[in-house]
């Protein structure tokens, strides 16, 4: 039978404000267990949560990107369980009136745009961290997490492959990086996702029962659990078996996925509005400081690089895959005032290349805009070829000098004094009289010979242009 | 509508209460009472009324992005049970 996939995904993301969302205890990762959690995130009789403005701003600032409906009235709920994660035995979080509502994104997958729908993102508070190992047989809790705000991220169950998965996931992902709203670091958890996945017989209208992965936390390994769960899914039904709707998690070492189901009694909620929080107005004037806010979007900056700088699809897409390089490309531009090609062929080759090879990220690049804008300019006023300017390029890597400094202390100017071109180029004819004569007799192929004796003696220095078209004329 | 003492149980469970045997028939009519005292309330027509999230006619007021909290680690830890490492230490929560 043929099986059509359908996935939905609920995404963490958590918050970068400086503090909590109910209470004033820092959300700075990496601190001593416990250092961060106050009294509030302690679940203390007697607490009461205080709302951060800045959780509410940037979800606001996340509907509006996704052109979803921000709810004017907002209510926050109280989702109870037990689990020592959080003390108070119940999660603030929201049922009814979420702060974002419907939405959309587009994906891009195999050159095809789909449009993926978000039913809702609302508002709650992170857990703490359990320690398993190590402790006598008991669990160590860290509460520093506890409360760190989350925007949870649903999306409707539009995607029909592990593919379109990862690639909405690196949408949103690209996203709130955009929005300044996350820092999207998925090794530290604040970028987090579960998967809803279920299969049919193609055609049929109706959903199959689905499970939900748990504990995804990196691209890869959402596209590898999504298809190994269908898998799963489609032995277990063509061998007669049913899916029962459950958690699973999955396993990365062992690359499946198994179920998370306890013998305990399945939970129950028991959402309601959480007494201790009024509803939440979000004004008229907080929607227009937010909207006059916004950044340029990633798929408007994609468009607005292929029109203003003439590039393709491809390069338009690295440039804009997050705002510091976009940032950084365009300061090139500015800064060196050179042609929008020559920037784009040198950010997303020689640069990019070296960040990647150095596994850096932008924001880390030993090469400001100043300086590799420094060396563009002298490549476009042909004081250096193309490849010397390479050459220039790994020293501006190593060290602090400006391209002029490298290009004055090596002696690297390309030499434009056409006498001694000449010179040089008349003495390669004369030492390589059998290269003359097959060049003379049709074959094309040796004219490379000469222009590598040129650039040979010369060490790379010779205008190559020149040096073609005086090897042309002398060999006629 | 009327619970069973099994029902009564499954919900002191889910709450995470201990109650006594004994009680749970009086558990069982008391909590059958609410439930009847809601179901006549249920049908007062409300379908032109907006649902109150709170008693209180007021909005949330926000606070402004501050960490104003510091580290009181051991004064809270000073009556924790049993701690390590700066760890709450708990029961074993899963297997």
């Amino acid at each position: 039978m043929e099986w059509e996939t359908v996935i939905g995904l609920e995404i963490h993301a958590q918050m970068a404000t400086k503090s909590k969302i109910f209470s004033a205890a820092s959300t700075a990762y990496g601190a001593e267990p416990n250092t961060q959690a106050c009294a509030v995130d302690l679940g203390f009789p007697g607490v009461l949560p205080v709302l951060n403005q800045e959780a509410v701003r940037m979800a606001v600032k996340f509907g509006m990107a996704i052109g979803a409906e921000i709810a004017p009235y907002s209510v926050f709920a109280r989702k109870n369980y037990f689990y020592p994660d959080l003390p108070k035995g119940y999660q603030i979080s929201q049922m009814e009136l979420p702060i974002v509502g419907i939405g959309y994104l587009d994906i891009e997958v195999d050159g095809k745009t789909k449009r993926i729908g978000v039913t809702r993102a609302h508002l709650e508070e992170d857990a703490g961290k359990s320690l398993h190992e190590d402790f006598h047989g008991l669990t160590g809790i860290d509460l520093n997490r506890a409360g760190t705000p989350l925007l949870e991220i649903v999306s409707e169950p539009d995607m029909r492959s592990a593919k379109e998965a990862v690639a909405y996931m690196r949408k949103i992902h690209e996203l709130v990086r955009y929005l300044d709203i996350c820092d999207g670091n998925m090794q530290e958890g604040s970028f987090r996702c579960d998967a809803n996945v279920s299969i049919r017989p193609k055609g049929q209208k109706k959903f199959g029962t689905r499970a939900e992965l748990k504990n995804i936390n990196s691209f890869k390994f959402v596209e590898k659990a999504i298809n190994i769960e269908v898998e799963r899914q489609m032995d277990l039904i063509e061998s007669g078996g049913t899916v029962i709707q459950e958690t699973r998690l999955y396993d990365a070492d062992k690359n499946e996925t198994r179920s998370m189901r306890s013998k305990e009694e399945a939970n129950d909620y028991r959402y309601f509005p959480d007494p201790d929080l009024l509803p939440v107005e979000i004004t008229d004037e907080l929607r227009k400081q937010v909207k006059a806010d916004l950044p340029e979007l990633p798929t408007a900056k994609k468009l607005r690089f292929i029109e203003q700088y003439g590039q393709d699809g491809e390069s338009a897409t690295i440039l804009t895959s997050s705002r510091q390089l976009a940032d950084f490309y365009e300061a090139v531009i500015k800064e060196s005032g050179c042609e929008a090609k020559l920037c784009t062929n040198w950010v997303t080759g020689n640069f990019l290349g070296a960040i990647n090879k150095a596994g850096l990220d932008i924001n880390d690049t030993p090469i400001s805009h100043q300086r590799l804008a420094g060396l563009l300019k002298r490549i476009a006023d042909n004081t250096i070829s193309g490849k010397i300017a390479k050459q220039v390029f790994d020293v501006l890597w190593e060290s602090d000098a400006t391209a002029d400094e490298i290009i004055e202390q090596q002696g690297l100017k390309q030499i434009t004094d056409s006498g001694a071109i000449e010179a040089i180029i008349d003495k390669i004819i004369a030492d390589n009289p059998k290269q003359v004569e097959q060049y003379l007799s049709g074959k094309d192929k040796v004219f490379g010979f000469f222009v590598g004796q040129a650039m040979k003696a010369t060490q790379g220095k010779a205008n190559p242009g020149e040096v073609n078209k005086m090897l042309k004329d002398k060999l006629k | 509508m009327s619970l069973s003492a099994d029902e009564v149980k499954k919900i002191a469970y889910l709450a995470r209460l201990g109650i006594d045997e004994q009680d749970t028939d009086a558990y069982a009519k008391d909590l059958s009472n609410m439930l009847d005292l809601m179901t006549q309330m249920g049908d007062t027509f409300t379908d032109t009324v907006q649902p109150m999230a709170h008693p209180m006619d007021q909005m949330q007021r926000l606070r402004p992005d501050t960490v104003s909290e510091h580290n009181q680690r051991e004064n809270f830890q000073s009556i924790a049970p049993q701690i390590e490492a700066g760890l709450y230490l708990v029961p074993k929560v899963i297997d």
